[in-house]
C-alpha cells in the first residue's frame, strides 16, 4: 500500500533546477557538446541578431521539448524522427513569422538562419535525447536550460566581436546601437579588427570561451 | 666570456627550486643558454646530442636574415627620400630606414618573447628559442608604415593561436610569422595593403604602389631585370631584394639548416604555373598578368623570401623526402595562382605557404600510406616467387 502513495516530486526541486543551470556550465550544447555551432559563426556578426536568434533558439526549444514530451508515449518509434521534424519546423515557422511581423529588420538580418533552426543540432538532440523519456515539467525545463546556454554563449560571442569589430559600438536590441569604444580611442588611431566580422573570428572567440570554461573546471579536462 | 659566467653562477641559486626568484628560472635558463652552449647529456639509449641545437640553428637562420634587414633598411630610407624628391647618401638613407625599421623589430621580438615567457612560466616548461626566427621573420614581411600597435596584437594572437595552443615551438601547423601577416592583413587591411603604406612618410604625390599592384591593375611591373634583382622598389622591408635574399639561401643552405629540396620546389612550382599561364593567355584576354614571363615572378614580390625562410621551416613543412617536392611544389603552384588570377590579393605567397602549411601533414600520410603499399606488394611479390 504505501509504495502506491508516491511522493509528489516538487515542481522546482533540486533535480529540476539542475535541468536549467547544467547547461550554462558542464553540458553547455555549445562549448561542451559542439553543437549548434553553425548559427554560432552565422550570427553573431551583431549583437540584436545574436539575441533574437536566441531568444528563437529557447523558445523552439522549451515548447517543442514539451509537446514532444507530451506526445511520447504516442509516437511510434520508427517514426519518432519525422514527428519531431514536424513539431521543430512548425514551430520555427511560428517563430519566423512573429518575428518578421515584430522585428522586421531583424528578421532580414537573420534572413536564412531562422528557417535553418530547424536544422540546429540541440533542438533534435534536446527532442531525442530527454524529451522522449521524459515528462512534459522536466522536458519544458530542460529546453529553457538548453535554449539559455546556447543564447549565453551566443550572446557573448556577438558582444565580443561587435565591440572589437571596425564600429566599435553595441547594438543591443530595444535600445539602439551603443558606442562602446570611446572616439578618443579612434582618434588616436585605434582600429577596429576587420577580422571581426569575419566568420573566422567566432570560431576564436567560441575557442577562447572553452579554453577559459575547461581551465576553471576540471571534469571537462580530457586527457 | 668568464665575467658573464660569473653572473649567472651568482644569480643560479637564487632561481633553481627552492630560492626566492624561482618564478623567474626560464628567464634565467633562456639567458643561460643562450651565452653557453648547454652541457645537457643523454641518460639513455645511444642517442647522440649534436652540438648544433635548436639554439645555434636558430642563429644561423637570424644571421641569414642579415642581408635582407640591411637592405630593407637602407631602401625604405631611399624611397622615403627618392618620394620627396631628394637624393641623399647611402649612410643618410640606410641611419632613416634603420629608425624606422627597428621599432618593428622591438616590438616584435618583446611582445613574442614576453607571451612565450608567460606560457612557459604557467606550464612549467622552458623558453624555447622559437620565437628567435619569427621575431625577425616577422618585421621584414611588413610593410614599413605597420603601427607597432598593431604588431603588437597580431603577435600576441600567432604567438598564442599559431603556437602555444598546439604545445609550444615544434608542435605548430602553421607558421608563426605568416600567421602574424596574415592576421594583419585581414583584420587591418587598410594598413596592410594599397599604395601608400609601403612607403615610410610618403609624399602624397608619389605613387606607392608596388609592382605587384601595379601588375595586378594591368600597367606592367615598370621595373627593369636589374632592378628586381637588386629591389629598390616598394614592398615588404625585407622581402624586395632578391640578391639580399639570396646569400641567405646560400648561408642556409651551406650550413645546412634548411633544405635544398623544399626551396627548389617552391621555385620550379612558381615558374612552372607561371609558363603554364603564359600559355593561357588567350582564355583571359583582359588579365595582361597572365604575359607576365614567369621568371620574373620569381625575382619580384615576396616570391623569393617566401621560397627561402617561409617554405623551409622545418617545423610546418613536409616531413618525409617525397612530401617535400610535393609540399614546395603546391606552394609555389598556388602562390602564383593565387598573384595572377585572384585582383584582389595581389600577392599570393602568404596564402599559399599557410595553405600547404595546413596541407602538409595529409601530404605526409599519402607518401607514408603509399610507401607502405609499395613494400606490400613487393613483400608479396617475392613470396609468390618461393
Amino acid at each position: 500500500m504505501s509504495q502506491e502513495i508516491k511522493e509528489r516530486e516538487p515542481m522546482f526541486s533540486p533535480k529540476n533546477m539542475r535541468l536549467i543551470t547544467n547547461p550554462f556550465n558542464k553540458e553547455n550544447p555549445i562549448t561542451v557538446q559542439v553543437l549548434g555551432i553553425c548559427s554560432a559563426l552565422a550570427v553573431t556578426v551583431k549583437f540584436e541578431p545574436a539575441f533574437m536568434m536566441a531568444l528563437s533558439v529557447i523558445a523552439v526549444a522549451a515548447i517543442g521539448n514539451t509537446i514532444i514530451s507530451v506526445l511520447r508515449n504516442t509516437i511510434p518509434s520508427r517514426i519518432r524522427i519525422i514527428v519531431q521534424l514536424v513539431v521543430v519546423a512548425l514551430l520555427v515557422i511560428l517563430v519566423d513569422q512573429i518575428l518578421k511581423a515584430f522585428s522586421y529588420d531583424v528578421s532580414k538580418q537573420l534572413s536564412v538562419f531562422v528557417g535553418l533552426i530547424i536544422t540546429n543540432c540541440i533542438l533534435m538532440g534536446r527532442y531525442e535525447a530527454f524529451a522522449m523519456q521524459n515528462k512534459p515539467w522536466p522536458s519544458f525545463l530542460d529546453g529553457l536550460g538548453n535554449g539559455f546556454g546556447y543564447g549565453l554563449i551566443l550572446l557573448l560571442v556577438a558582444a565580443f566581436r561587435e565591440i572589437f569589430s571596425p564600429s566599435g559600438s553595441l547594438t543591443l536590441p530595444f535600445f539602439g546601437t551603443v558606442k562602446i569604444v570611446p572616439q578618443a580611442f579612434f582618434d588616436m588611431g585605434y582600429v577596429g579588427n576587420g577580422m571581426a566580422i569575419l566568420p573566422p573570428m567566432a570560431l576564436i572567440s567560441v575557442a577562447i570561451i572553452i579554453w577559459i570554461q575547461r581551465s576553471r573546471n576540471e571534469d571537462l579536462q580530457e586527457n | 666570456m668568464k665575467a658573464i659566467r660569473n653572473i649567472l653562477d651568482s644569480v643560479k641559486p637564487h632561481v633553481q627550486k627552492g630560492g626566492k626568484y624561482h618564478a623567474f628560472h626560464s628567464l634565467f635558463d633562456a639567458a643561460e643558454t643562450f651565452f653557453f652552449v648547454p652541457n645537457h647529456v643523454t641518460t639513455k639509449g645511444s642517442h647522440i646530442r649534436d652540438a648544433v641545437d635548436m639554439k645555434r640553428t636558430m642563429f644561423i637562420v637570424v644571421v641569414s636574415l642579415i642581408p635582407a634587414l640591411l637592405f630593407g633598411m637602407w631602401n625604405v630610407g631611399n624611397l622615403h627620400f627618392k618620394s620627396l624628391g631628394e637624393s641623399v647618401g647611402l649612410f643618410d638613407a640606410f641611419s632613416y630606414g634603420f629608425i624606422k625599421v627597428l621599432p618593428l623589430i622591438i616590438v616584435s621580438y618583446v611582445v613574442g618573447l614576453g607571451t612565450e615567457i608567460i606560457f612557459a612560466q604557467k606550464r612549467g616548461h622552458e623558453v624555447n628559442e622559437g620565437f628567435f626566427v619569427s621575431g625577425m621573420l616577422i618585421p621584414l614581411i611588413l610593410p614599413v608604415s605597420t603601427p607597432l600597435w598593431m604588431v603588437a596584437v597580431a603577435v600576441i594572437f600567432a604567438v598564442i593561436f599559431g603556437k602555444e595552443v598546439f604545445g609550444g615551438t615544434g608542435m605548430n601547423v602553421v607558421n608563426p610569422a605568416l600567421l602574424t601577416r596574415a592576421f594583419l592583413f585581414f583584420a587591418y587591411p587598410q594598413s596592410m595593403s594599397g599604395d601608400a603604406v609601403w612607403i615610410s612618410e610618403k609624399a602624397d604625390a608619389y605613387s606607392g604602389a608596388t609592382p605587384l599592384a601595379e601588375l595586378a591593375s594591368n600597367n606592367g611591373s615598370g621595373l627593369s631585370i636589374t632592378e628586381m634583382i637588386i629591389g629598390n622598389y616598394p614592398g615588404s622591408i625585407g622581402e624586395s631584394s632578391f640578391i639580399a635574399i639570396m646569400i641567405g639561401a646560400a648561408i642556409l643552405l651551406y650550413t645546412g639548416v634548411a633544405s635544398w629540396k623544399l626551396m627548389l620546389s617552391f621555385f620550379a612550382g612558381g615558374l612552372a604555373m607561371g609558363l603554364l599561364l603564359n600559355g593561357m593567355q588567350d582564355l583571359f584576354p583582359h588579365n595582361n598578368y597572365l604575359d607576365f614571363p614567369a621568371y620574373q615572378h620569381l625575382l619580384i614580390g615576396g616570391f623569393a623570401f617566401g621560397g627561402v625562410f617561409m617554405i623551409t621551416d622545418p617545423v610546418t613543412a613536409a616531413q618525409t623526402e617525397t612530401g617535400k617536392w610535393i609540399y614546395g611544389f603546391l606552394g609555389g603552384v598556388i602562390a602564383i595562382i593565387v598573384r595572377v588570377l585572384n585582383p584582389a590579393f595581389p600577392e599570393g605567397v602568404m596564402l599559399s605557404i599557410l595553405l600547404v602549411n595546413v596541407l602538409s601533414p595529409l601530404i605526409d600520410y599519402f607518401v607514408v600510406e603509399n610507401n607502405i603499399k609499395r613494400r606490400m606488394k613487393r613483400a608479396k611479390l617475392s613470396q609468390a616467387k618461393i
